[in-house]
């Protein structure tokens, strides 16, 4: 090493170790250097590539880059290495020649690059080449840009005319290559020079669409959005909106789709054209409305814009085509509906009406008034992606209103799908999705926060659905039947109609006996549902044909069984979420004995083999510990002051219930758990208290030094992994003592950092590379 | 080339008249059919279906006395008639007739029965009315059917015939059947169709002679007729050893697919790669409810059972004793624990219940896949087996003897028949139709089920409807017909156009190129395809004297005299007989020596004439007065001053002169000069 270089200071810095090229790393990297420059070793991996590229910037960020190449020459020899012709990998190639670039900023030699197989090298050449053209404008051109490119250095004006012998050729590789790089530079720079350069070009990029068909559409459309976005182009008069507005007009359907929606995501834009684009966007839903002969106001108000309607032949010509761009159509227009800047009016009543229409003629119940209708009618029977797509579509749509007669079409679709046997698990558990956000949606009488009369009917029809699909042979059915099913009792269940309608029904009952359904999933649901409806007072407790006359269990102990004997993770955990909710709520079966409740949850919880349940453990212990020792107190000027002279040791008093649950046994040996979310959660929980025994101050030598020192003495036990021997009850003198003693702070930041630091270590990666390409000494290994 | 082209068609003869293959359509409904084909001069029957649905006009018949069935009203004219009253009974506004059940034959009017040759039976739903085929109709040939086939059809005979027989009736009804008072009847028995050839079930001693005239064939077996035609069966995915039919010759194929099914259940999948290149795909037997989905059914059976006997009710399935019952053991083989029912006991009765859950599980090689290899483990194929064993299931002959005492509520049982007509389910409808609390399961899609409760009601049980068929929709059909690309389908009209219920439902129809040819019952139809060919083979001794003359490059050709012998109906041409050389001390000579006369066989000609050289020929042979016409097939050459017209055209030329042979053999000549000659 050269003498008196000088030192980046953030080496000293703890914590930055991957920012020096630590000296295991450095015993490394020959090695691989020299793996990486044998083209008979090729490596495969774009990934480690990125990450080892990423590594070295992260080092030469740090400023120590030269001391890189001076402790490591290797480095070196590998760029010298890789300008020799010879038959290397492209990948190895680009990775070299970012590296020579981060390194050095070199900046030529990229272009042929541009086409390789792989994506990262095609994509790093382009942005190589958006980032020398950058540069080489960066400097004179700054702030003045030349209104020609010829006013350009020599350097970005090579790479503007090959961008502009690339959008000439007849070849789309070439196209979409030089759209890419445009649509790379105007997506990530905003300097003057973009449009100087978009001023030379976009003639060139209009008249890709004389072309028929137009190349590298979906380039094309990035591009024109990318241009769009950008604030200097787009405030431009550089005919942009022209451009948008006849590329709207020249791409297919399908490829139009995206354009017309990044259109009306712009914040500016014309109104002329959003409207274009919405029109677009409609099309294939103005047709199905064409094609099944809606009522005209309906169709008017879609097809607002006076173009030349199209007809389902040539928008929906075959089955696939059909499908495919109904789904797109109906995708876009969801993400559309909540965005601020939706085209307003927001033709709601239309859209309900060409979405319940593809509803019904996916079910085969629409009836089409035309030849065009039937076609329709016979793609999509049954189409399952289509039907899922509509039911997405329509869910979101109940964020607006509609006229009384679409929205009780809405609920007499929905009340079909959910009804049909030939209705997919998955279409079905769309369609209680859809069906509970236009519940939802649907308005309160006034006066009344009970449903309104209107989806009070539609409950009444569908109650008995609900136990037919809850006895579904097909487990995903019952499984969203009975999350529905839990949302609604959480929505409505304190209502009087609902309450009255559900309690007529089968469907308590059903759940209940779901609680022991082969499936692990249903079993977690029907925990989830149960326990919504016990504390709503719902469970009913009818003598069941198998247990006539006998005594029926309590939910309580029922889930209790659960909580310690089933073998699925879901169903136990979720038996968690129920118990934390009960306690949270103070759910008469637990208010009844609520020491006795939480000690034998946390009991079995401790025990549990999946770290979820045991977190969820510590959320439960964590209400029990707000509900015992009280919120902290606001200090609200009004408040009625409390009595100066407290009682002697309030906190004692209030620490022994947690003391009597064990609540500080089961903490501390979440504290040692090998899951760190549950160690973190143990962690915060116990300095929560901490800070809640803060102001205590018990008499001095309350807790007696020897019991403290013996469970410090078990702790450290604990932390070495012999976790058997138990604790025991312990006085809240001597765990406040234990709290105190206790590093909570260092052992939170210990857990803050990443389990994976040590899989995620530059030298982890480079012992990876190398063990792939059977460098690192196993070739020593014996063999057989 | 005229002369050239029917040289070529001697070596495969032209037959005298294009054939025509017929079809005749014996029976109207689609799942039940009956066609005869006559086809290479093999008259074939396919499939020999027995519509039950007429059953379903008359009363049915209890195994235990019914006092609700046998005090139902008389039926009289609006009149106040009553001569009827006896015959025909009225149950909640419906007519029944009361007599022994009756069933609607395949027509035997259109086509001498007695010639038909073979009969090839697809599946064993397709044969029921093989015993009125084979023993009264004169037929005397023989049926082609696969083993599963022969002897799950014989279960269901036997069923048949035993749900029948062991309720005597005494009463025939036959009054009501007279077309003047089938008139004044009430609607549906006043529309009932050839009420007068309906007949009464067969007896089990015409079954077995029925059976006993049955062939077994396997999958992909070929089997020559009369050397005629080739028929095979191949594997249909439907039910145990269902077959689809190939009948092919030399140079025609026709494809006869009946109840074919792609789903997989329990059968062997479909062979589909050996229905391509069919002239005629005659496609029978899609499903009756091509709306629902059998997944979806299944699924909805299974909650529907499960809800019922949870709320301590019993469910009835009406069912025929093999099928889509092993497919619904299995299913609840895996449900019933899931939905809690272990208790619940399950009991399938028929006369035939045992035999056909033994059956099942004894035809390995007929099944899917998975259950083939269950075989080798060893385990038996199906579950139900295991429902057996743990006591879930259990079947009875009848409800009679131990079903009684074993009997225990709530329950799911499976019986016959489907129809509500006979054999125990009756009993069952009358015993629990009165409470709501108990559900009847329709499965089976063969009857409507409206009408099938027609008597029963008015009824307290619930009544679901799921009937799962698993044979093609309509969408498999089009996938199926886009693969195979069979020149011509031929099919029943039912399936041409939309139900009439759903008709905006176009995706309900089969839709291909060129469309589909519809028959219907009653009816003659000509098949689409034209016999042109016949093969002719040529003896080896005879093929070596042949000397062929090379016309134009790659066609050559040879005159051949040689007899052509045909045995079996296949063609083989040998040399002739030597003539025998006249020895001396003979001279008589014997009749039987006689052979053809070869020696004035005329040349052979080829060619065409070039019509501006023969007039320029006939110019300079003196003939200056030559106008040439010219037709749609060729030229006509006028000599006008002889009087004389010569027809030239593709694959003929005629001289027409009037009484001058002279004139005609100088220009027979001159023609001749053109051709050439072999």
């Amino acid at each position: 090493m050269t003498a008196g270089l000088p030192v980046p200071s953030q080496t000293g810095h703890a914590g930055l170790s991957s920012l020096i090229m630590d000296p295991e790393c450095s015993q490394l990297l020959p090695a691989l250097c020299s793996v990486l420059a044998d083209p008979r070793q090729p490596v495969t991996d774009d990934t480690c590539l990125e990450k080892l590229l990423d590594w070295f910037k992260t080092i030469t960020e740090a400023g120590s880059s030269l001391l890189l190449l001076q402790e490591n020459p290797c480095l070196l020899g590998l760029l010298c290495h890789v300008l020799k012709p010879q038959d290397l990998s492209p990948r190895v190639l680009a990775f070299s020649l970012r590296l020579a670039g981060m390194l050095a900023a070199q900046e030529d030699c990229f272009q042929y690059l541009q086409g390789d197989s792989s994506l990262f090298v095609a994509s790093a050449a382009g942005q190589l080449l958006v980032h020398v053209l950058g540069l080489s404008l960066q400097g004179p051109a700054e702030g003045h840009p030349g209104l020609q490119t010829g006013d350009w250095p020599v350097c970005a004006q090579k790479i503007a005319s090959h961008i502009e012998e690339s959008l000439r050729s007849a070849a789309t590789p070439q196209i979409t290559q030089a759209l890419n790089v445009l649509t790379t530079a105007f997506g990530h720079c905003h300097n003057p020079w973009t449009q100087v350069l978009w001023v030379r070009l976009s003639p060139l990029v209009a008249s890709l669409l004389e072309k028929d068909p137009v190349p590298a559409a979906h380039s094309l459309v990035d591009l024109l959005l990318s241009v769009a976005r950008s604030p200097v182009l787009s405030s431009s008069s550089c005919g942009l909106w022209e451009t948008l507005a006849q590329t709207l007009s020249h791409l297919s359907p399908t490829q139009a789709g995206p354009l017309a929606l990044g259109i009306l995501k712009l914040q500016e834009c014309p109104q002329a054209l959003r409207a274009q684009a919405f029109a677009v966007l409609l099309q294939p839903l103005t047709c199905v409305l064409e094609a099944t002969a809606q009522a005209p106001g309906l169709l008017d108000s879609l097809d607002g814009t006076g173009g030349a309607s199209v007809t389902v032949d040539t928008l929906l010509p075959s089955k696939a085509a059909c499908v495919g761009l109904l789904c797109r159509t109906l995708a876009h227009l969801e993400l559309l509906q909540p965005l601020p800047q939706r085209p307003s009016p927001w033709p709601q009543a239309p859209l309900l009406g060409a979405t319940v229409t593809i509803l019904r003629l996916c079910s085969g119940s629409a009836t089409p008034a035309s030849d065009a209708g039937g076609h329709l009618c016979a793609f999509l029977v049954g189409c399952v992606r289509v039907q899922r797509a509509a039911l997405d579509f329509l869910g979101t749509l109940s964020q607006g209103t509609g006229p009384r007669e679409l929205v009780t079409q809405v609920f007499a679709v929905l009340l079909e799908y959910l009804t049909s046997p030939d209705s997919s698990p998955t279409v079905l558990k769309k369609a209680f999705q859809a069906t509970f956000r236009w519940l939802q949606s649907s308005p309160e009488t006034p006066g009344c926060s009970d449903l309104d009369p209107h989806a009070q009917l539609f409950l009444r029809d569908l109650l008995p659905v609900l136990p037919k699909r809850l006895c579904s042979p097909c487990w995903e059915v019952r499984d969203s039947g009975l999350e529905f099913l839990t949302q609604m009792i959480g929505r409505w269940g304190g209502q009087a109609g609902f309450r009255h309608a559900l309690l007529a029904s089968e469907v308590p009952e059903l759940t209940e006996q779901l609680l022991r359904d082969p499936e692990s999933y249903v079993r977690a649901s029907a925990v989830a549902a149960m326990g919504q409806l016990s504390s709503q007072g719902l469970r009913v407790t009818p003598a069941s044909p198998e247990h006539p006359g006998g005594q029926q269990k309590s939910l309580l102990a029922e889930l209790l069984h659960i909580l310690s004997t089933d073998s699925e993770g879901f169903p136990r955990r979720a038996v968690m979420h129920v118990f934390t909710q009960w306690l949270r709520d103070g759910h008469a079966d637990v208010a009844r004995d609520t020491e006795r409740f939480v000690a034998r949850v946390l009991q079995v919880a401790s025990q549990d083999l999946d770290w979820e349940v045991r977190a969820q453990g510590l959320e439960l212990a964590l209400v029990f510990l707000e509900q015992t020792l009280g919120r902290p107190s606001s200090h609200c000027p009004y408040a009625v002051t409390p009595p100066v002279a407290a009682p002697p040791s309030p906190l004692a008093q209030a620490l022994r219930p947690l003391c009597r649950v064990q609540l500080f046994e089961f903490a501390f040996r979440a504290l040692f758990d090998c899951d760190r979310p549950v160690a973190q959660k143990s962690c915060d929980l116990l300095l929560f208290l901490r800070a809640q025994t803060a102001s205590y101050s018990g008499p001095q030598g309350s807790g007696s030094v020897p019991e403290v020192a013996s469970v410090e003495a078990a702790l450290q036990r604990w932390q070495a992994g012999d976790q058997g021997q138990p604790l025991g009850y312990l006085e809240p003198e001597v765990v406040v003592a234990v709290l105190r003693s206790m590093d909570l702070e260092g052992l939170r930041g210990a857990l803050a950092e990443s389990s994976d630091r040590v899989e995620k270590s530059p030298r982890s990666l480079l012992q990876d590379m190398l063990a792939t390409v059977g460098a690192l000494g196993e070739d020593e290994a014996d063999c057989y | 080339m005229h002369a050239a082209d029917s040289l070529l068609k001697w070596k495969i003869i032209p037959l005298s008249s294009c054939v025509v293959s017929l079809t005749y359509c014996l029976s109207g409904h689609p799942t039940l059919p009956c066609n005869v084909l006559k086809f290479k001069s093999t008259t074939i029957m396919l499939d020999c279906g027995l519509d039950m649905t007429s059953t379903l006009n008359f009363l049915p018949l209890p195994l235990v006395q019914s006092p609700r069935l046998s005090n139902l009203p008389g039926w009289s004219l609006k009149d106040g008639n009553a001569f009827l009253d006896k015959e025909l009974k009225e149950c909640s506004g419906h007519v029944f007739v009361d007599s022994v059940p009756e069933f609607c034959l395949p027509e035997t009017e259109l086509i001498d029965l007695s010639t038909v040759d073979v009969i090839l039976i697809s599946n064993y739903h397709c044969m029921m009315a093989l015993p009125y085929i084979t023993e009264h109709t004169g037929f005397t040939g023989t049926v082609y059917a696969t083993e599963p086939t022969v002897q799950i059809g014989r279960l269901l005979m036997e069923e048949l015939v035993n749900f029948i027989e062991r309720v005597p009736k005494a009463q025939s009804a036959s009054l009501w059947k007279n077309k003047d008072i089938q008139r004044l009847l009430p609607s549906p028995l006043k529309d009932a169709v050839e009420v007068s050839t309906w007949r009464r079930c067969y007896t089990m001693q015409e079954v077995n002679s029925a059976l006993s005239k049955i062939q077994l064939v396997g999958y992909s077996q070929k089997i020559e007729l009369f050397g005629a035609v080739q028929v095979t069966p191949l594997s249909s995915g439907y039910a145990l050893g269902s077959s689809n039919w190939i009948i092919q010759s030399h140079y025609e194929k026709v494809s006869y697919v009946s109840g074919s099914s792609l789903l997989t259940t329990h059968p062997q999948p479909m062979d589909q790669a050996s229905l391509k290149n069919s002239d005629v795909l005659v496609l029978t037997g899609l499903t009756q409810i091509p709306t629902a989905n059998p997944d979806g059914m299944v699924g909805e059976f299974c909650s529907n059972l499960a809800l019922t006997v949870r709320n301590g009710g019993n469910v009835l399935v009406p069912c025929y004793p093999s099928g889509v019952i092993y497919d619904l053991l299995e299913c609840l083989y895996q449900y019933i624990d899931s939905a809690g029912l272990s208790n619940i006991p399950f009991y399938f009765i028929s006369p035939v219940a045992n035999s056909s859950l033994e059956f099942s599980q004894i035809f390995a090689e007929w099944l899917c896949h998975n259950k083939q290899t269950k075989v080798y483990l060893p385990e038996p194929p199906f579950p139900h087996a295991e429902l057996i064993q743990t006591n879930k299931l259990k079947h009875y002959p009848s409800l009679h003897g131990d079903f009684s005492s074993d009997f225990r509520q709530p329950c799911v049982v499976f019986t016959g028949h489907p129809s509500l007509r006979f054999g125990d389910v009756v009993h069952f409808m009358e015993l629990w139709g009165k409470s709501s609390l108990n559900t009847v399961i329709f499965t089976e899609p063969d009857f409507s089920y409206l009408e099938a409760l027609a008597p029963y009601q008015p009824l307290a049980m619930k009544c679901i409807y799921c009937p799962i068929d698993t044979r093609l929709n309509f969408i498999q059909v089009s996938k199926l017909l886009k693969e195979v690309q069979p020149l011509h389908v031929v099919c029943p009209e039912q399936y041409t156009q939309p139900p009439p219920a759903q008709s905006h439902r176009m995706d309900l129809m089969i839709d291909c190129q060129p469309p589909a040819m519809s028959y219907r019952r009653a009816e003659v139809l000509a098949l689409p395809f034209k016999r042109r060919y016949e093969k002719i083979e040529i003896m080896p001794e005879l093929a070596d004297s042949l000397v062929p003359m090379e016309i134009k490059p790659g066609i050559s050709l040879a005159t051949v005299s040689a007899v052509l012998h045909t045995k079996d109906n296949k063609h083989v041409l040998q040399p002739p007989p030597r003539p025998t050389q006249p020895t001396g001390g003979k001279k008589r000579k014997r009749a039987s020596d006689d052979i053809p006369d070869c020696k004035v066989l005329k040349p052979l000609l080829s060619g065409s004439i070039p019509v501006e050289q023969f007039v320029q020929a006939l110019e300079k042979h003196g003939f200056s007065d030559v106008k040439v016409e010219d037709t749609a097939k060729g030229h006509i050459v006028l000599l006008q001053e002889a009087e004389t017209l010569i027809q030239i055209e593709e694959d003929s030329t005629h001289i027409i002169c009037d009484n001058d042979e002279m004139l005609r053999v100088r220009l027979r000549d001159l023609v001749l000069k053109f051709l050439q000659k072999f």
